[in-house]
Order: C-alpha cells, then sequence, then structure tokens
C-alpha cells in the first residue's frame, strides 16, 4: 500500500468523492465560526477601531495564495518525475484558486489600507511582490489554456511553475531591495513577541483553518471536473475513431 | 558552435530586418515619453534612467519570438536537436546571438538617448555599464520564453506575459544602478546582484529551455 496507489485516476475519484462534501461541510462551518466569532465577538482594536478585523480575510488568504503556488510546484515535480496524470491535473486545477486568493488578499488590503495608510495602493514590497504574484498565477494559466495537447501543456506549465518558482523568491528580495515598506512584520509567527494579541488570534486560527480546508475541498472538486472532462475526450475520440473505421 | 553562432548572427543582420526594427522601437519609446510627460528638464533628468531600462526592456522584447520560430518552422531546430551539439548549448548560442543582435546595439545606442531624455551627466558610464551587465540576462531569460511558446501559432503575446514577469529583478537592479549612479551613490550593490542575476540565469536556464525545447519538438 503506497501513496502512489491514489495516482490512479479512478482510485483517486472513488477515495476523494465520499470525502469532499464533507471537506466542504467543515470549511462552511469553521468559516462560518471563524468569521462570526472574529467579526463580532472580539473588541475593536484600541487604534485601528473595528478596520482590523479585515485580518480574518486578508491572512488566510495571502497565507494560500502563497502556499497555493507552493503546492503547484510539488505537484509539477511529481508530474515530471513520475508522470501521474492527477498531479499534473491537480496543478492545473489550484491554479485559479490561488489566483483568486491573491485577488482577495490584495482587495482586502487595499479595503484595509485606505483608511489606515490612507491609499488604496502602495509600492510597499509585500504588496509589489503579489502584484508580481498574480502575473505568474495569469502567465501560467495562459499557457495551460493555450496548448492544445495535453501532456505537451502539462510539461511546459511544471517547467515555467519550476522557474517561475525561482524568479517569484528573487522578485521578492528584490523588490526588498528596491522599496522600504510601509506594511507591519509577521501576524503570525513562533517568536509570541511579534504575534497579535491572544483574542485575534484564535479567531484567526480558525479563519486560517477554513481556508486550508476550502482550498483543499476546492482543488479536489476542480481535478474531478479535471478528470471527467478528459474521460469525454477520450470518449468523444474514440467515438470519432468508430465513426472512421466503419465509414 | 562557433558555426551556429555566426549563422544566427547572419540570419540575424540580414534576414527581414528584425536588427533595425529593435534600435528603432527603443528610439520611438524614448522619443514618446517627453510628449507623454512634458518637456520639463528636471523631470526628464529624474526618470531617465528607468525610463531608457524600460525601453531597452521592450526593444529586446520584441525580437525574442524570432529566437526560435523560423528554425522551428523549417525543421532546422529537430536537426539541431539530433545533432551531436546538446540542446542546452544550443539554447545559449542562440541567447548570445540574440544578445548581440539587440541587446549589445541597444546598449551602444543607449547613451545616445540619454541625451534626449537629459540625463545626468554622472549617470551614462552606469547606464553602459549596467545594460551591458543586464541585457545578456535578458537575453537568455527570453530564450527560456521562446522555448516554451515556440509550438503555439501565436505565441507573440503570451511571450510577453510570460517573460515580462522574469524580467521584473533584473529592471530592479538595472535602473537602481543608473539612477543610484545619477545621484553619485554607491552602485556596488545593485551592480553585482545584476551581474549575479545574467550569471545565474546563464548557468541555469538554458536547462529549462532545451527541457521545453524537447517537449515541443516531440
Amino acid at each position: 500500500m503506497s501513496i502512489w496507489e491514489y495516482a490512479n485516476p479512478k482510485k483517486f475519484m472513488a477515495t476523494t468523492a465520499p470525502v469532499l462534501p464533507w471537506l466542504f461541510a467543515l470549511a462552511a462551518l469553521a468559516m462560518g465560526v471563524g468569521l462570526v466569532w472574529g467579526f463580532f465577538l472580539t473588541p475593536d482594536d484600541f487604534r485601528q477601531g473595528s478596520t482590523v478585523k479585515i485580518i480574518y480575510l486578508h491572512v488566510p488568504s495571502a497565507l494560500m495564495a502563497i502556499n497555493a503556488w507552493f503546492m503547484m510546484l510539488v505537484a509539477s515535480l511529481i508530474w515530471l518525475v513520475r508522470r501521474h496524470h492527477v498531479s499534473a491535473l491537480a496543478a492545473r486545477a489550484a491554479a485559479p484558486v490561488g489566483m483568486v486568493m491573491t485577488l482577495i488578499a490584495l482587495f482586502t488590503g487595499a479595503v484595509w489600507g485606505q483608511p489606515m495608510w490612507g491609499t488604496w495602493w502602495a509600492w510597499d514590497p509585500r504588496l509589489t511582490s503579489f502584484l508580481i504574484l498574480l502575473l505568474f498565477y495569469l502567465g501560467y494559466i495562459a499557457l495551460w489554456e493555450a496548448i492544445e495537447d495535453p501532456d505537451t501543456a502539462a510539461d511546459l506549465t511544471s517547467v515555467l511553475c519550476i522557474v517561475g518558482s525561482v524568479f517569484a523568491v528573487l522578485s521578492r528580495y528584490a523588490v526588498n531591495f528596491w522599496n522600504q515598506g510601509l506594511h507591519q512584520g509577521a501576524s503570525l509567527s513562533l517568536d509570541k513577541e511579534e504575534n497579535v494579541a491572544d483574542v485575534f488570534y484564535i479567531p484567526l486560527l480558525v479563519c486560517i483553518a477554513a481556508f486550508v480546508l476550502l482550498f483543499i475541498a476546492l482543488v479536489i472538486q476542480r481535478t474531478h471536473t479535471e478528470i471527467r472532462l478528459r474521460r469525454i475526450r477520450a470518449l468523444e475520440g474514440r467515438a470519432q475513431h468508430a465513426g472512421r473505421v466503419e465509414a | 558552435m562557433k558555426a551556429l553562432l555566426i549563422r544566427d548572427l547572419r540570419l540575424g543582420l540580414r534576414a527581414g530586418g528584425g536588427f533595425g526594427l529593435g534600435l528603432a522601437f527603443f528610439l520611438i519609446v524614448v522619443v514618446l515619453v517627453p510628449f507623454g510627460v512634458g518637456p520639463e528638464a528636471a523631470v526628464l533628468t529624474r526618470i531617465a534612467p528607468g525610463i531608457l531600462w524600460v525601453a531597452a526592456l521592450l526593444a529586446a522584447l520584441l525580437s525574442l519570438d524570432r529566437i526560435f520560430a523560423l528554425d522551428f518552422e523549417d525543421g532546422s531546430l529537430a536537426l539541431l536537436a539530433t545533432s551531436p551539439l546538446p540542446l542546452e548549448a544550443a539554447a545559449v548560442v542562440k541567447a548570445l546571438a540574440h544578445w548581440i543582435t539587440t541587446g549589445l546595439p541597444l546598449t551602444l545606442a543607449a547613451p545616445g538617448l540619454g541625451f534626449l531624455l537629459n540625463l545626468a551627466p554622472d549617470a551614462y558610464f552606469y547606464l553602459l555599464a549596467s545594460l551591458a551587465l543586464g541585457t545578456p540576462a535578458l537575453s537568455i531569460i527570453g530564450t527560456f520564453g521562446a522555448a516554451l511558446t515556440v509550438g503555439l501559432r501565436r505565441g507573440g503575446l503570451l511571450l510577453s506575459l510570460l517573460v515580462l514577469p522574469l524580467y521584473i529583478p533584473t529592471l530592479i537592479f538595472g535602473a537602481e544602478a543608473v539612477r543610484r549612479g545619477a545621484d553619485g551613490l554607491a552602485t556596488a550593490t545593485p551592480m553585482v546582484m545584476l551581474a549575479g542575476i545574467t550569471a545565474g540565469a546563464f548557468a541555469l536556464l538554458p536547462f529549462a529551455s532545451a527541457a521545453a525545447l524537447r517537449v515541443n519538438l516531440r
């Protein structure tokens, strides 16, 4: 029994299909609890007022935006090394989700930045690297869309994902050098001193769990769709071929 | 390798005017900027380093799709792949040929265009040096983008979308070096970073380009 058995599309579908509704339900539950707790049951911040509460959407989405790309990188490597189609399709399925997470992070950041920093947008290193990340997602998705042959597309996007990861990290350091930031430091780290206060911390963790669950559920759902799409194409191809043989 | 380089240079210089086109584009972008922002000398001096770098970057982008497209269409790329020369080396040679036909002329033309934008007198040396160090990176990164999109019929637009985000670090350090040079500050850090990006890109990206070419030739 090895984990690679789940690389079989049929086995993957059969295993994940019953889990999927539970994942969605759990994500919805955690999201509801986390957001209600965060929005209504925590006190307003002493300086920031109620705007501080946007943290419950901003931090988890920003976290997932980066981790989605990381997941795509791992899935791409698995595809290049072991040629499991489910892996390539999972990477493809994750890209739009990651892109939307990036957009949510940018949007909520702008909404918070307007009253706090007095501007919707600033060329701050963190903001800028998220904008660059968005461009990487766009390029990756566009390359998937542009190539017709699925295996070629999977190969080329995997190579792009690996090269893009290196350049994304490089850009992160380059923009740090290029401009000093307005953005505050880490909201979550192992160093307790830096963290947000405990009252905000626990609902924030619930929200992060909700975003992780939602991401996993969406990626599995989209991977199912991709596998079904692939099956339909194969069936169509077979039907066409049969028609040609008869004629 | 030498034969391939000479062949590519000949093709680049003779066929279809791709050689002069990048330079003309560079000139036009630089000329358009004062019409957009106004002719005030102080403003132009301030933005000149950035404009010159961005314009050079766009001009280099213009000829990227020609790196592999013609060879792919007439089959000589497949011949290259089966020749004893490794595809990685072919990618390096192609990037080098692209740099000699676009990056190098752009570098040499940039000081002339600096006059048009009223570039600070101290910055000319740094403009030349940073472009000379940075444009090879633009060529090798662009070669990777061209290798990714060579099999596509209308890959040009996609190529820009893929390559431009990869150009960001080069642009940041290149323009920063010129800006610091203009202000009389120390330029060692951005220059070293720029050289590092070029060296690193030349060391690693040919493998990615060759992998993408092999997939496209399959």
